[in-house]
């Protein structure tokens, strides 16, 4: 029996599990997919909230605020990329200028440090392509941007180097109490716990409607994206919001941590908690939506586009707490919940303490090093490196410059990758302009030559992804016969 | 007799060349704005051929499949003969380009031959990092 | 590390072919950077024939007509890295390579020839709504899978995009075992070749679907099925959609010029091919870095590119001998007229060739246009006239202009490429 079984390897399920192996336990991560952040935790705006917009007083503002405030050392300590940029929400129209107002109280009563609203003049000085119908804006500098991959590949690593365990391709069908805990049945195999921790995101409402005695409903809200090409880095220079007003929801537009610009999201609701496809008219909103607050986006620069689900429950509330004895409900996690993972982790594991009264871990490593970028390295330490590993010096990825030593490690790593999307989220090899069609087929190689398989058993994220079905020419074997002519 | 339509290939104008046919000889060709016209739809109905190119797998070679081609055209009927015939073809490395991989393939008369050369591997290429 | 006099950025077909001219033309200090591990470049997955009609005057596979290049750069001792990326290249010509014997390094040649070609456009740059499984890929990247490596990328399939790769696809993957249902293509005419359409659709029974596109991608793991739609004035018309259950997407919708590097260097690009601007020469903004190939501007038939890069290989030798003759005269902006979407060479100094020779102009159409003139103007003097009876932008265009005719003319201060009615 595992003290802690944590449903969902997800940020939150990863920060919690990182909090917990702070205190000496035998922690246990089940993920339905092959890897971490296969969910939510993957497509979503990649940023930090400032703590400004939710509303004062409820948990989601009080984590927020708290998770933005523990995320640059966290950064530091888990070699995330995150950077306190700033954002802005851009007041459109004079009429909705009390709304404006409004948000820069809610933010100072939540304890949004640094928040002022400034005028057009500043602001088209600070972001020359804002719109030139901008009025005003709530310039809240602690805002920031992050990796989001890297945020929970980041909790996930120093989890598993603080001895917490992964099982994949895991789903829960069934939570059962026994005595001294509870059974939690998987696709693959049966586990006993003392105590479970549901941080299954959009499948939390299942979670928990299998443990507790009242019922709950995730509302799948879907967000389509574009993602511009790097050329068009320095577009925006802050997360740039748009105030819900006169021009009604805006999307936002924002620089990625990786010199992307990021524009999204919708915010449509949808039955189907599966259903990650972009529509037509969802992405036509982004288009007519992105062009409100800022002027001549080049959406032609778009390399890809997305959507990702956020699970929203009617409240839109966080929903943290112990709903049975031993049943932990880290539920209804959606926006701003990248933002307050940090925290959330935080709280949930001392719930988990004051259920079980762990000792501490003495032997808990607080530190990680990320994959080493050999870009970042000056020339001398790259020209080290790639004499003492070679692969440092075999480029795989063409747009993104990624090597295969990054790749190497990618695979090597606890949890690793084992597929094109685990080592594209991993290392960025075919996030770039291509998108993975130069490198995808090499790093397929380097998949199956690693993990001793063969290269028709590699998949794209796991599962049903199989990339290659069969080998030329094979369905003519022994002369069977073919249509045709 | 029946009509038959089809496109000429032979520059971008792309005619729409349509074919009096009467059996398996051909009675006229309307449609075509040069003489190259009329003779690609008399080739092409009465006689048309095709180069076959494929791949084959190649034994402890660098790489794992090597390019062939047919030496000269063989009839269209014939293309997936071709290919059938190629199936269990497996050829040990090193492979030179122009090397006779089949001959007379699918009793066309023709010989496939490699595109390619494909070196044997060496075992030093195999050891990474 | 050695200094060359020349290095190439790039060992497939445009690489070769300007090594070659450059050596010819006297230059032996060369060095050829190519990332993949041989020689050849894209040809080497392009197994089909047809290359090489108007260079040898036979019909050739790819692997076949890079190999005729091979032989002659290795014939003449032409020194190549292999497995060597550039990862920069600065405005004062420094290289910065990498690769894993020799690590990190740096060149610093008199000149420079840039051969890196191009890119497919992805599935991401095109707006298709829907899901991003599996099965989903460009048709080069199917087109190595399938060439290179023996693999079946998938069984059923559909093909968006009608492009040459796209179509030459459509027969490989027909003829590997898969079942290949429709090629939509967006536009109302094809940019493939008549003789693919013909030999590659036509004779295995694939329609071709003009006007159309991809509007849906069903599965969440692997493609299982695709939505088209017919299209007018570039959207998709509702109530026109037809289901096709498969297993696979292939897209042949674009090729990009490779110039990363050259954008990191500061060469001023064209907006129009995305390539480099280049004078008559084929150099660049740059002295002494010239272009050739698919980089500069995404050519149909290899062998202008080899007829290209040696153009290039030649002046490259010129510059390193002579010097630059930059600034020595002013250069004519070749300004696209009526129908022409774009020019190689975007500017023209007529006193920087021997006055006995040509200048080879390319260029591509906007639309399919049938009996009509192409003329040049220098200025407003008529210095060319061509009837063509038809022009299509799939097929590129080439004008060989007299120099000693635009030196009659010296009062031009540009030179126009229009297209008339007859």
């Amino acid at each position: 029996m595992t003290d802690v079984l944590i449903i969902g390897a997800g940020v939150s399920g990863c920060s919690i599990a990182r909090e917990l192996s702070r205190r000496k336990a035998d922690i246990l991560v089940v993920e339905r997919e092959e890897d971490v952040c296969c969910g939510t935790s993957k497509a979503n705006s990649a940023i930090v909230h400032a703590g400004f917009d939710a509303a004062h007083g409820s948990l989601m503002a009080k984590l927020n605020v708290e998770g933005s405030r523990l995320m640059p050392q966290l950064a530091r300590d888990l070699d995330i990329q995150f950077e306190q940029i700033g954002s802005l929400v851009v007041l459109m129209s004079e009429e909705d200028r009390p709304a404006l107002n409004r948000l820069y109280q809610n933010g100072l009563d939540n304890g949004v440090e640094g928040l002022r609203i400034i005028e057009r003049d500043e602001l088209r000085s600070m972001e020359p392509n804002i719109s030139d119908q901008a009025v005003a804006a709530l310039f809240a500098p602690t805002g920031g941007i992050i990796c989001p991959f890297g945020l929970n590949y980041a909790l996930a690593e120093n989890a598993a180097a603080n001895a917490v365990r992964f099982r994949f391709n895991s789903k829960v069908i069934g939570v059962v109490p026994i005595d001294g805990g509870w059974k939690v049945q998987t696709e693959n195999g049966d586990l006993e716990t003392r105590v479970v921790v549901n941080a299954a995101g959009l499948y939390s409402d299942e979670i928990h409607n299998m443990a507790a005695e009242d019922t709950m409903t995730i509302v799948p809200r879907r967000g389509d994206y574009f993602l511009l090409d790097r050329s068009t880095s320095g577009f925006v220079k802050h997360t740039v919001f748009q105030l819900p007003g006169k021009y009604g929801k805006g999307v936002l537009v924002s620089p990625t941590v990786h010199g992307n610009i990021i524009v999204g999201p919708t915010a449509i609701d949808q039955q189907d908690k599966e259903s990650t496809a972009t529509t037509q008219a969802g992405l036509d909103t982004v288009r007519e939506k992105s062009g409100i607050c800022v002027k001549n986006l080049p959406l032609r620069q778009t390399i890809t586009s997305f959507a990702g689900l956020r699970a929203h429950e009617p409240r839109h509330e966080f929903f943290i707490g112990e709903s049975r004895p031993g049943f932990v409900d880290c539920a209804a996690i959606e926006s701003p919940g990248l933002s307050s993972s940090p925290a959330i982790g935080k709280m949930v594991a001392e719930i988990v303490d004051s259920i079980l009264h762990l000792p501490p871990n003495p032997d808990f490593i607080p530190t990680r090093k990320g994959i080493l970028n050999p870009q970042k390295l000056s020339r001398e330490d790259m020209a080290r490196l790639i004499r003492e590993h070679p692969a440092y010096g075999n480029v795989i990825c063409r747009c993104e410059t990624v090597t295969e030593g990054e790749i190497l490690d990618a695979i090597h790593r606890v949890p690793g990758a084992k597929s094109l999307d685990g080592v594209k989220r991993r290392t960025r090899a075919g996030m770039g302009r291509c998108q993975g069609g130069f490198c995808g087929p090499r790093v397929m190689e380097i998949l199956a030559r690693e993990l001793g398989i063969e290269q028709s058993q590699i998949t794209k994220s796991g599962g049903a992804s199989r990339l290659i079905v069969g080998a030329c020419k094979d369905s003519m074997k022994g002369g069977s016969s073919f249509e045709g002519l | 007799m029946a009509a038959k339509i089809l496109t000429c290939i032979g520059c971008p104008l792309g005619c729409s060349l349509t074919v009096e046919m009467d059996g398996k000889h051909v009675r006229s060709v309307t449609g075509n704005t040069c003489p190259n016209g009329e003779a690609y739809a008399r080739k092409e109905l009465t006689n048309p051929t095709r180069i076959v190119t494929t791949t084959v797998r190649v034994c402890g070679g660098k790489l794992p499949a090597v390019s062939v081609k047919t030496a000269s055209d063989v009839s269209k009927s014939k293309i997936f003969d071709c290919i059938r015939a190629l199936e269990p073809v497996e050829i040990p490395a090193p492979v030179v380009m122009g090397q006779v991989i089949l001959s007379n393939v699918a009793d066309t008369g023709v010989d496939v031959l490699a595109t390619k050369s494909v070196p044997q591997e060496s075992g030093a290429e195999k050891t990474r990092f | 590390m050695k200094d060359y006099d020349l290095v190439i950025i790039g060992g497939g077909p445009a690489g070769l072919a300007a090594a070659i001219a450059a050596f010819e033309n006297g230059i032996r200090d060369i060095l050829i950077l190519e990332r993949d591990n041989e020689l050849g470049g894209i040809l080497n997955q392009c197994i089909h024939s047809g290359f090489g009609l108007h260079t040898f005057h036979e019909e050739l596979t790819g692997p076949e007509y890079a190999g005729k290049f091979i032989r002659q750069v290795q014939e003449r001792g032409i020194a190549c890295k292999l497995n060597t990326m550039v990862l920069n290249l600065d405005s004062d010509k420094h290289i910065t390579a990498v690769n894993r014997k020799d690590g990190l390094f740096t060149l610093h040649p008199k000149a420079v020839i840039l051969a890196m070609g191009c890119r497919e456009r992805p599935r991401g740059a095109l707006n298709i709504p829907g899901y991003r499984p599996a099965g989903i890929y460009t048709a080069g990247t199917a087109q190595r899978l399938v060439n290179m490596e023996g693999y079946l990328p998938g069984r059923n399939v559909v093909i968006l995009g009608s492009g040459d790769i796209g179509l030459i696809m459509a027969r490989r993957m027909t003829l590997e075992g898969a079942k290949v249902q429709v090629v939509a293509e967006l536009m109302p005419y094809s940019s493939g070749l008549k003789r693919n359409i013909v030999q590659c659709l036509d004779d295995f029974g694939i329609p071709l679907k003009l006007s159309h596109t991809v509007v849906g991608i069903q599965g969440k793991y692997r493609v299982e099925g695709i939505t088209l739609a017919g299209v007018e004035n570039g959207r998709p018309v509702p109530g026109t959609e037809e289901h096709y259950a498969c297993d696979t997407l292939l897209i042949s919708c674009g090729l990009i010029p490779e110039n990363e590097l050259s954008r990191g260097a500061g060469i001023e690009l064209n907006p129009a091919t995305n390539g480099p601007a280049v004078n008559e020469s084929l150099e660049t903004s740059i002295p002494g870095v010239f272009a050739a190939g698919n980089v500069l501007h995404v050519h149909d038939l290899v062998d202008f590119v080899s007829e290209e890069a040696a153009a290039a290989g030649h002046h490259a030798a010129a510059f390193i001998r002579c010097g630059g003759n930059e600034g020595k005269e002013r250069a004519l902006q070749v300004h696209c007229g009526n129908g022409v979407r774009y020019t190689v060479p975007e500017f023209i100094r007529p006193h920087a060739v021997d006055p006995d020779e040509k200048i080879t102009l390319r260029f591509r159409v906007s639309n399919v246009y049938r009996n009509m003139r192409v003329a040049v103007y220098a200025g407003g003097a008529p210095v060319y006239r061509r009837k063509r009876p038809v022009m299509t932008p799939g097929e590129m265009e080439t004008v060989h202009l007299d120099v000693c005719t635009l030196l009659q003319h010296p009062e031009a201060n540009h030179i126009t490429v229009t297209l008339e009615e007859v």
